[in-house]
């Protein structure tokens, strides 16, 4: 490539940091220019490494992420620039490294406030390695048809509007970020394009300065007229009088300085770029337009006229048969809109796939059911109240969310020996995680562990709602061949009741408004006791049917959606939540007393197994 | 994100603090001076630092000013209840320097040095190297013997030493065995906290030890973050004169609190022409192409907002410009021209900005038409189109006569529209 030019359209680069967004930009616009290799060879993502997926048109590629500079270019020998998103802090050391590697020609710095001592430092170390540092504090450069940095030339519409995919006459280098879109723009209008456009941004120390893109645009034959914009500070524009005076440089020149308006401000007022304060009277505004205008550049009245010059300047040239026409493409690869872009702008649409009524996190706060969880906190709610809200999407009474509380301590364990707190510490002794342990031991819920809870509440509901005597309902069940669920204590009886039983049945009578399901199961109680004193109601089916009692009495469900709710198992879930407690509690002591691998003896296993022929 | 001025305060405490460190303990200063502002106490002052008592003492303004001696605001060779009086009698009053009227709020104090010699030192950071200027005839007005001062370079990318051979040519043997290190250690401390110009005129030699008399700082802030510890200063003072209105003050603070930019300077505020500019290049072009076309003296304002503030930052900013545009009528008669400009941003979501700006514009339609109020908008980049379309309808929600465009028309061509210059209309 020849030395004048920046870029081109086979240039590749590596980009420091995970700026995706701008990469795609980058893989848009390489696209649209037709380009046959994406200009992305490579992301650096300090200490990690893997793949990024990204769109090429309507396709999808993998660029490799590096975990450092080093080897995103042993494994990349055609990149020759960096686009470096590193930060303020550590862009300095980052940009040292590539300008060293003798691959890396240009790197592109966008950080804005680098320390001044670092960046001249930058700058002088590209200068002595024959190296081009655009930056730092820019948003880039383009090489129109050929290379986009980072997020230069701003959107997809934008390159397009302003023609930024193939290749003009005019060379541009502005020292404001911001302005090099605006500068595409007035240029687009008035001219046949850009060539090249350069933002070295507004710092003290830019690691390339206007005077030094200046004369690659007069090398380059491809450029036949410049446009620069400067700004009030420094000394650079008199390098460019200088130069124009040696005669290096002889292309029209169209030049602008910011900040004529200092006039009218007060002493030494310091504008958004560091480097735009005006110390001495030759570093103001007026000063440098008035230089610039005698060494023979083009300077306009005022930035509004800017435009009307480069038009006149560009005319003129073409009059003058200067101006090769552009070959415009026929027709330019269509970029699909981006999905999250379309949806923005209302453009699309598209059938969710989940619907979800419980919580909602997309505000500044989670909220359950519409409550943002600090209401809920600062209006006293209790764990009772946060499953009323997740499970029922309602706002319980305070009876009703402590009955809640009160039925998950009452079933958050039953010792080590029943089956699930069994399994739990099983899986614990085999060493396994605590999610596994859990799990293991929740396997074990259903029909015969666990599962009284919902059968005795749908059973003793529909013998109530039948209208069935609770002796007909125990004659019912026994034709069926049912053990009524929630029925019967291994040791407990009428004379000997269970105080967790006795506890709910006392809570439920002075705070339930009604409790008929208790009621008709405590008739059932009085059927089934006179055949054996153990068969009482026990802590299983109570929590069942009072249940049952809640949620008829909470003011908000017919008897249908109770139905529903016994009939989709959220009883379980009390059962399922509460004894989650219990397996923890177990699996973790297994783990603190370090208890070994379990095997169980042979002796307690009758082994039959026999050869059959 | 600029040089900044220090007080010599801070820049002599530090430096006293950091000295032995960089000359292996051969220059060390015993009395760290002390700065009076309105609310120190001066009894608890000289109660901590007996010292004041004892000696003989210096009293003059620190507010980033220099020439203090020819205004009359140094007190040399005083006594601590003289120096008290002093600053009780200039304490709040205002002082004119040059074209500039400030309050005077902070005094330095530190021991009155009896001396002969006086040597000058500058070290300047510029674009081709560290300057250093030495000079055996220090004193006020250095530039009257400018042909004595002796200079050296040292390259940015020189190791940061100080070769002191060419500058000390002219010193005794004596003198020099005390001056060399110094030099030395001081360009160190330069080199190695982020700034960008010192200078000591003068600085004395009493009983063999180095002893400074006035001493000037500037440093690079961006540098701060490598020099936790060393400048612990809490803020940078603001230039003599320059303290800022209510709203700038206020808008500063917003902007300390952001990783968006946001700036206002107000110009003058009975003025008629009013900006609400986003990008640091674009409002410095509107701000020209006003005084350009003449109308410098009806600029009310500079500012702008960029770096994708949130709706929240963009409102509050809005509210603060365009309360004080609509304080009072203009006093032409003439109704009030608000500018919201800008150029094509490159991944800014221009109507996500926007909605804050028209937040404001609601909050204070009834005051907009009072003043007569007509709004100019120009911006393009991300979807322009629907923020622009919001400003038409805040126009006519509001009843405020606006113009909306895009990047179809030349960035600042709404500024002659607005001003009944010409109406070059879309191009």
């Amino acid at each position: 490539m020849e030395p004048y030019l920046l870029f081109s359209n086979k240039t590749r680069s590596i980009i420091f940091n995970m700026q995706v967004k701008a990469v795609q930009r980058m893989l848009d616009f390489d696209y649209l220019c037709g380009r046959e290799t994406p200009s992305v060879a490579g992301l650096v993502n300090p200490g990690s490494s893997g793949t990024h997926k990204a769109h090429w048109g309507t396709g999808e590629i993998l660029i490799p992420i590096y975990p450092n500079i080093e080897e995103a270019l042993k494994g990349n020998s055609d990149v020759d620039t960096m686009v470096n998103f590193a930060s303020f802090r550590s862009s300095y050391a980052s940009t040292k490294e590539a300008l060293e590697h003798k691959n890396i020609r240009v790197v592109a710095v966008i950080a804005e406030g680098i320390p001044e001592r670092k960046a001249r430092e930058l700058s002088h170390l590209a200068k002595k390695l024959g190296k081009i540092i655009i930056g730092p504090a820019t948003v880039g450069a383009i090489g129109a048809g050929a290379f986009k940095v980072g997020n230069s030339g701003g959107t997809l519409d934008n390159i397009q509007n302003q023609k930024l995919y193939r290749r003009g006459s005019i060379g541009l280098v502005t020292k404001s970020g911001g302005l090099l879109n605006e500068m595409f723009n007035i240029i687009c209008h008035n001219t046949d394009g850009i060539f090249e456009g350069v933002a070295i941004g507004g710092d003290k120390y830019p690691g390339s300065s206007l005077i030094d893109h200046l004369l690659r645009y007069e090398q380059n034959p491809k450029i036949k007229m410049m446009v620069a914009l400067g700004e009030l500070g420094g000394d650079e524009e008199y390098r460019v009088v200088a130069a124009m005076k040696k005669g290096l440089l002889t292309k029209p020149l169209v030049f602008w300085v910011m900040g004529t308006c200092s006039k009218v401000f007060p002493e030494g007022a310091q504008f958004g770029h560091a480097g735009a304060k005006a110390g001495v009277a030759t570093e103001t505004a007026d000063a440098k337009n008035k230089a610039l205008k005698k060494a023979g550049a083009i300077v306009p009245d005022s930035f509004d006229t800017l435009g009307d010059e480069i038009a006149r300047t560009f005319i003129k040239l073409r009059d003058e048969g200067k101006i090769v026409p552009v070959q415009e493409p026929e027709s330019l690869p269509v970029i699909p809109m981006d999905y999250a872009d379309a949806i923005k702008r209302g453009v699309i649409r598209k059938p969710t796939s989940f619907i979800s009524q419980v919580a909602d996190d997309r505000g500044d706060e989670v909220s359950y059911a519409g409550y943002p969880i600090s209401e809920i906190v600062h209006s006293g709610g209790k764990l009772g109240d946060v499953i009323g809200l997740l499970w029922f999407g309602r706002k319980f009474p305070k009876w009703a969310s402590e009955f809640i509380e009160l039925a998950i301590m009452i079933v958050a364990d039953h010792g080590p020996a029943v089956s699930g707190a069994h399994n739990a510490i099983i899986a614990s002794r085999a060493g396994k995680d605590l999610v596994s342990c859990l799990a293991s031991g929740l396997l074990t819920i259903g029909p015969r562990f666990g599962g009284a809870i919902d059968g005795c509440a749908k059973h003793m509901k529909n013998g109530y709602y039948k209208g069935l005597e609770p002796r007909a309902f125990v004659k019912d069940m026994k034709a069926q061949n049912i053990k009524i669920p929630g029925i019967g204590h291994r040791v407990k009886s009428l004379e000997n009741p269970d105080g967790r039983v006795t506890l709910m049945i006392e809570y439920a009578r002075n705070n339930f408004p009604k409790t008929d399901i208790l009621d008709y199961a405590l008739g059932v109680q009085d059927v089934t006791t006179q055949k054996k004193s153990n068969l009482i109601l026990n802590v299983d089916g109570t929590i069942g049917v009072l249940m049952v009692d809640m949620l008829t009495n909470v003011g908000f469900f017919s008897k249908e959606e109770v139905d529903r709710i016994v009939e989709l198992g959220y009883l379980n879930g009390i059962f399922v939540l509460g004894r989650s407690i219990g397996l923890i509690g177990h699996a973790l002591d297994q783990k603190r007393l370090n208890q070994r691998l379990y095997r169980h003896p042979w002796e307690d296993i009758l082994y039959m197994v026999e050869r059959k022929e | 994100m600029a040089r900044r001025g220090i007080r010599e305060y801070d820049a002599k405490r530090v430096f006293y603090k950091m000295m032995p460190r960089y000359t292996g303990e051969k220059v060390t200063f015993d009395i760290m001076p002390l700065l009076v502002d309105p609310d120190t106490d001066m009894d608890k002052l000289s109660e901590d630092n007996p010292w004041l008592d004892n000696m003989r003492l210096v009293v003059k303004p620190d507010q980033l000013f220099g020439k203090r001696g020819k205004s009359g605001l140094v007190l040399l060779n005083c006594s601590f209840d003289e120096a008290r009086n002093f600053i009780k009698q200039k304490m709040g009053k205002s002082a004119k320097l040059g074209k500039v009227r400030g309050k005077l709020e902070y005094f330095l104090i530190e021991p009155f040095i009896p001396h002969d010699l006086e040597y000058y030192i500058a070290m300047k950071m510029d674009a081709d190297g560290d300057h250093v200027y030495f000079s055996t005839q220090g004193g006020v007005d250095i530039e009257s013997v400018w042909d004595t001062v002796k200079e050296v370079v040292i390259g940015p990318l020189e190791e940061p030493e100080l070769d002191t051979k060419s500058l000390l040519g002219d010193v005794p043997a004596l003198e020099r065995k005390l001056i060399e290190p110094f030099l030395k250690g001081m360009y160190k401390f330069f080199a190695n906290h982020d700034i960008v110009y010192l200078e000591i005129n003068p600085f004395t030699i009493v009983d063999k030890k180095i002893k400074i008399l006035d001493m000037v700082a500037k440093v690079d802030d961006t540098g701060m973050w490598q020099n936790v510890g060393v400048w612990d200063f809490d803020e940078f003072p603001s230039p003599f004169g320059k303290e800022p209105t209510r709203e700038e003050a206020y808008i500063k603070s917003l902007d300390e609190k952001t990783g968006a930019s946001l700036k206002l300077t107000i110009l003058n505020p009975e003025g008629r022409i009013w900006t609400m500019v986003a990008g640091g290049g674009a409002s410095v072009v509107y701000a020209d192409t006003i005084v350009d076309l003449g109308h410098g003296g009806e600029l009310s304002n500079y500012g702008e907002y960029s770096g994708n503030p949130s709706t929240e930052e963009t409102y509050l900013y809005a509210k603060t410009v365009l309360a004080l545009m609509t304080e009072k009528k203009h006093k032409s008669g003439k109704g009030k021209i608000l500018l919201i400009g800008g150029g094509i941003a490159n991944f800014t979501d221009v109507a996500k900005t926007f909605t804050g700006i028209i937040q404001a514009l609601r909050d204070h339609s009834d005051k907009l038409q009072k003043v007569g109020c007509r709004i100019y908008v120009r911006r393009g980049g991300p979807n322009y189109k629907a923020g622009l379309e919001k400003m038409r309808k805040i126009g006519e929600e509001i009843g405020v006569p606006i113009q909306v465009y895009g990047p179809e028309m030349h960035m600042t061509s709404i500024i002659p529209m607005a001003l009944g210059e010409n109406d070059k209309g879309v191009k």
